[in-house]
């Protein structure tokens, strides 16, 4: 339990800090300390906040609703421990949901402040998640389907990689491709959105929460990196073998997450951008794959062909 | 060169006799059907209204009116399209209105002016599907303040309205204003990005008025100087179009690529941009042999570099995927509204300084163009123009002597002389217009950059596209802020 708090609070922080320094090193610069997300993150709690005179209550305290949305889900999941912090059969729905809440309250706040530019990142973001929620419910039914009725933790847990069944290995690199490009949507990654831009008209998750100042933006930060985490434990969890050791666990735990913000970092290094036109068209790719899962399951629990 | 005219760039011009105004008119739309088009049109102190008209390898013609009576003359924008930024111009300065203008609104708000930002005049539309979205004049990072007003429908510009003049200094009036021949550092900061091409500009006309010439020797490190700033440039833009689709090996090779070029500049003459180099007369800083070679050899590697980037940059699908198809401007429209440079030449209008109106003794040059006018044209273009600027600069290296810094001296401006320079610079046509009264003191300077023109097409290439590619297509227009304040 306090592994996962700790984890909780640490690596998400951390692992925009790998994405970071991965970029830096391909484009051969030395780049920002590991730490610094969360240096600016707690240089952001002491500052003071600035709200835009347009703007009302919502936006005031839509960012700590948010955080304690997404913060209540990854209690959900475990972070470095065999078990998840809470845990009962069909949790699942409740953490998708917790998301789901997560995000609409951003989409309120980004309204709130009448901007035509948070607006427009706004609708961009909700057009994105239309897609990717049937996704997530369908890997985690399909999970579901194949292991029982289980806490969200353990549907992945239970799915250890088993590399002498062909089945299993392509349910596996399949559910963690799906949550893969998943983790690059919400995180507002590349080739889905640039972190990194300054423009406004291009960008999707950053220009929703341009108004936001100080220890909200704070927060707002942390909430999204901790979104991310969510999607990169779940997909190393798929490689953690049941029966393994508590250390053992741990460490895969790290090894998968730290490697995924690599691969992230990687991806960001040598893909443009997709026009935002086409997003809509890419961000359908999880939902097939999801569907392939489904399909796989049944077939891999009818014992293949 | 004693005699009164010149018939090459840098031209000298008598003042011809004041045509009536019908007179005016019916030659300008004369010329304008035998493929001239407007290097200049304005109106001077002396109240009268000059139109220069160039057309590639001709001398261009200098046409001249009064004031109309009644401030009002019948728009030429009508029937040439060309002229409708003049126009603007030229109502904002004298309040003499073109009559049937299409879009008549201030252009800049020079100092003095009674027009409030608040009444300036937006197209809008009173549709409840569209929405306007504004962008500026405050913009994130480092850039000039300029005001971009989008009227959308959903993620789709239907119309965008690009208000600018925040940056207007006055410069026309203080490049006017005391001796013509210390005006090297303001010419040099019209643009600061174009510090060389508006220099160079600045110090032909005024070497033409002085009725001097830089010697022969100082022709090649000057040209040399332009060729060097447009490889840097080129190389920022294509560095900072990478950035904006977040092609992250594109941004880094090509902005370090310029930090190798405009460094060469900084070893030349202690400038990254060129700065002080030239004088009006000739240079401030020479090319000795151990120069020559480091620049060479500098040079030689950039360009292999340079080669592998461009490569990498425009093969991979994802890149091609932004930058095809996207901001297009089609070849017509570049000429009827008299843009130039990189931005026509994408559009495949045979446009270029270097190629129309030279001034140096060049041997034959051929502009490079392309056809289709998208972003993935200016982008290919630029690496194009910095292959062949490249191969330029390494061949006058190969035969430039031990150049030492050197300048005539200039005598007092020669009175009652028109003078027109033209110099090609990284992002188009510059044109420095010069008049000297009887005194030989200025009357007037008029500084036409290529942003004036090319404002507009910027609008016009947005059209329905996506409102998030518009930074991309601005980036590809690249276009100067300051440039067009003045």
């Amino acid at each position: 339990m306090i592994l996962n708090l700790f984890f909780m609070l640490v690596i998400p922080l951390l692992f925009v800090g790998i994405i970071n320094k991965t970029k830096a090193i391909w484009a051969g610069r030395k780049g920002p300390s590991l730490l610094q997300p969360l240096f600016t993150f707690l240089k952001l709690l002491h500052k003071q906040e600035i709200h835009s005179l347009s703007s009302g209550h919502i936006f005031r305290w839509a960012p700590s609703l948010a955080l304690t949305a997404v913060f209540f889900a990854a209690l959900f999941v475990p972070f470095g421990s065999r078990q998840a912090c809470f845990g009962f059969k069909g949790d699942f729905f409740l953490v998708m949901s917790l998301l789901a809440l997560a995000k609409a309250v951003l989409v309120l706040a980004a309204m709130d402040t009448g901007s035509s530019f948070e607006g427009m990142g706004a609708s961009r973001e909700i057009s994105f998640t239309a897609f990717l929620e049937p996704a997530f419910l369908l890997i985690i039914g399909s999970l579901a389907y194949a292991g029982g009725l289980e806490r969200i933790g353990q549907l992945f847990y239970r799915h250890t990689v088993n590399i002498y069944n062909e089945w299993s290995v392509i349910i596996a690199v399949m559910t963690a491709l799906a949550l893969f490009i998943m983790l690059l949507v919400e995180g507002a990654r590349v080739p889905f959105d640039d972190p990194a831009t300054h423009l406004e008209l291009t960008m999707i998750h950053e220009v929703m929460v341009l108004d936001t100042s100080g220890p909200n933006l704070a927060l707002v930060h942390y909430a999204s990196a901790l979104k991310m985490q969510i999607y990169a434990s779940l997909i190393s969890y798929f490689l953690i073998p049941e029966g393994m050791g508590t250390l053992g666990i741990t460490l895969v735990f790290l090894l998968g997450s730290f490697s995924l913000a690599v691969l992230a970092g990687l991806v960001e290094s040598l893909m443009p951008r997709f026009r935002i036109s086409r997003n809509l068209e890419l961000v359908i790719i999880p939902l097939s794959v999801a569907l392939l899962v489904l399909a796989a399951l049944i077939v891999h629990n009818m014992g293949g062909f | 060169m004693d005699h009164d005219t010149q018939q090459r760039n840098p031209f000298i011009f008598t003042f011809p006799e004041p045509l009536p105004l019908t007179e005016f008119i019916s030659r300008i739309s004369e010329l304008s059907s035998s493929g001239y088009s407007p290097l200049g049109f304005f109106g001077t102190p002396e109240r009268e209204i000059l139109c220069l008209m160039g057309k590639a390898q001709h001398v261009p013609i200098l046409l001249r009116t009064a004031f109309p009576a009644g401030h009002c003359y019948p728009s030429l924008s009508v029937t040439i399209p060309a002229f409708h930024i003049f126009e603007r111009e030229l109502w904002e300065e004298h309040g003499i209105t073109p009559e049937g203008h299409p879009w008549l609104k201030p252009l800049r708000y020079p100092a003095g002016s009674p027009t409030k930002m608040e009444s300036y005049p937006f197209f809008s539309s009173p549709s409840q599907a569209l929405h306007e979205v504004g962008v500026g004049p405050v913009h994130a990072g480092v850039i000039e303040p300029g005001h971009f007003r989008f009227i959308c429908q959903g993620e789709s510009i239907q119309h965008l309205e690009i208000q600018l003049g925040y940056q207007h200094r006055g410069l026309a009036k203080l490049m006017a204003n005391g001796d013509l021949r210390s005006k090297i550092n303001l010419s040099e900061a019209i643009a600061g990005d174009s510090a060389i091409g508006h220099g160079l500009a600045y110090c032909i006309a005024t070497e033409a008025l002085c009725g001097a010439e830089a010697g022969s020797a100082l022709k090649t490190p000057r040209r040399l100087a332009l060729e060097l700033e447009r490889i840097a440039m080129h190389l920022a833009d294509l560095s900072a179009l990478a950035g904006d689709i977040a092609y992250l090996s594109g941004q880094n090779f090509f902005a370090a690529l310029r930090t190798t070029i405009i460094n060469s500049s900084l070893a030349i003459c202690g400038s990254r941009f060129g700065k002080r180099w030239l004088c009006p007369g000739g240079i401030n800083y020479g090319l000795n042999k151990e120069q020559n070679k480091t620049l060479r050899t500098t040079l030689l590697t950039a360009e292999k570099q340079i080669e592998l980037s461009a490569k990498a940059m425009f093969s991979s699908s994802g890149v091609l995927n932004r930058f095809d198809s996207t901001g297009c401007i089609s070849r017509k429209t570049a000429q009827e509204l008299n843009m130039t440079g990189i931005t026509a030449k994408a559009a495949g209008l045979q446009v270029d300084v270097r190629a129309d109106f030279p001034a140096f003794e060049e041997g034959i040059f051929q502009a490079e163009i392309l056809a289709s006018g998208d972003v993935y044209a200016r982008a290919y273009l630029r690496y194009k123009e910095i292959r062949q600027s490249l191969q330029m600069i390494d061949f006058w290296l190969s035969t430039l002597p031990d150049v030492k810094a050197a300048a005539v001296p200039l005598a007092k401006p020669r009175p009652n002389l028109l003078a027109l320079s033209l110099v090609e610079g990284w992002r188009g046509r510059i044109a420095h217009i010069v008049k000297t009264d009887q005194k030989g003191n200025t009357e007037f300077y008029r500084i036409i950059d290529p942003s004036l023109h090319n404002w507009f097409a910027l609008a016009l290439a947005v059209r329905n596209e996506g409102i998030s590619d518009f930074p991309l297509c601005n980036k590809s227009f690249d276009l100067s802020y300051c440039g067009h304040d003045l």
